[in-house]
């Protein structure tokens, strides 16, 4: 199977994640600001963690002067859907991809870098990932400073507006793909079905937003993947159908 | 917040969340060839974005009723295959456009 690795690829495939980052690291710096993180601090997180949910968790946790126990057992849940795309991404990376390169990539195995990772029809090399990952976190990076220096200078509005930019993304990565495929489309509204019982059911809805990423996500993908699995050459023809 | 305080805090949460995401990626190296692992791992990125945005994109704004609107934009954008920034700037849009309408009702 062929293989991208271009470092250039890379950074023009990350530009759209860097550009979703910037306002979503930006609310997250004025989040930090206004509990009392100071500028490099919040800068700092976002350098080391590179993951939006785990991060905002975090901070009350610190500022509240909650136990290294409490933070640890905080960012488990709420990332622990990432080893589950780590096991995915194991299987697209390709053969210029080695064992310290792994390492380095594993740091910028969020969200959108993997979907946009997954969603390429060839295996993805050491230099096409890094070019992916290092745009999205000047992205991330530069928001998070812009909004931990400027503070509340945005109207309401308009970071409120900037609130769908990300999820916009994520429909943006699906969408295509359910148009075509019948059995993903399924797949897909079986988990969102899912999504929305854990979200308001009575006691369901008490289980942390980390745990329910992964149960909704799990039951849905292992269920079609017995009652409908797919072989590599029906999901190669489909990608390069769609792509 | 203190400095020092601060660095324990850092390095234990930045060293989960990076383990989270090298274990597995260091550890499973060889290609699965199981068909059902490997479907379960084509349906796992639609499904985790799918659980991510639904129904958590309707309180990510002001309003939900904004929220909606953004949410059918992207939809719809998507069914047209826009790119990816496309689909978020349009969504953006149809939301602030909606709230601005919305404070002068």
């Amino acid at each position: 199977m062929n293989e991208i690795n271009s470092f250039k690829k890379g950074i023009k495939a990350g530009l759209p994640i860097c550009i979703g980052y910037f306002p979503v690291s930006f609310a997250f710096g004025i989040f930090s600001v206004e509990n009392g993180l100071s500028i490099l601090q919040a800068v700092l997180i976002s350098l080391t963690n590179l993951t939006s949910a785990g991060q905002l968790a975090a901070v009350p946790i610190m500022v509240g002067g909650g136990t290294i126990i409490e933070l640890i057992l905080a960012q488990l849940v709420i990332n622990s859907r990432y080893s589950l795309m780590s096991i995915s991404l194991s299987q697209k990376l390709g053969k210029s991809v080695k064992m310290p390169h792994r390492f380095l990539i594993a740091f910028g195995n969020t969200d959108e870098i993997f979907a946009v990772a997954s969603s390429n029809k060839e295996k993805v090399g050491t230099k096409y990932m890094l070019g992916l990952i290092l745009t999205p976190v000047i992205g991330w990076v530069s928001g998070t400073l812009t909004g931990a220096v400027a503070g509340n200078i945005l109207p309401e509005v308009v970071t409120s507006a900037l609130g769908v930019a990300i999820y916009g993304m994520f429909i943006a990565i699906v969408v295509p793909v359910i148009k075509e495929e019948k059995n993903t489309a399924l797949c897909v509204g079986v988990a969102i079905i899912l999504s929305c019982i854990f979200y308001y059911a009575p006691v369901l809805k008490e289980i942390p937003t980390g745990f329910t990423v992964i149960i909704c996500a799990v039951v849905a993908s292992a269920l079609f993947a017995f009652i409908k699995p797919i072989t590599i050459e029906e999901i190669k023809n489909e990608v390069e159908n769609n792509g | 917040m203190d400095n020092t305080k601060f660095l324990i805090y850092l390095v234990a949460m930045a060293g989960v969340t990076y383990l989270v995401r090298m274990v597995p990626l260091v550890l499973v190296n060889k290609p699965i060839k199981n068909k059902y692992i490997l479907s379960f791992l084509y349906y796992v990125p639609y499904t985790v974005l799918s659980v991510m945005t639904v129904p958590a994109i309707f309180y990510a704004t002001d309003s939900y009723i904004s929220a909606a609107i953004g949410f059918a934009v992207a939809v719809v954008a998507g069914l047209l295959k826009r790119s990816l920034v496309q689909v978020a700037v349009f969504s953006s849009i149809a939301v602030l456009v909606v709230e601005l309408v919305m404070n002068f009702i």
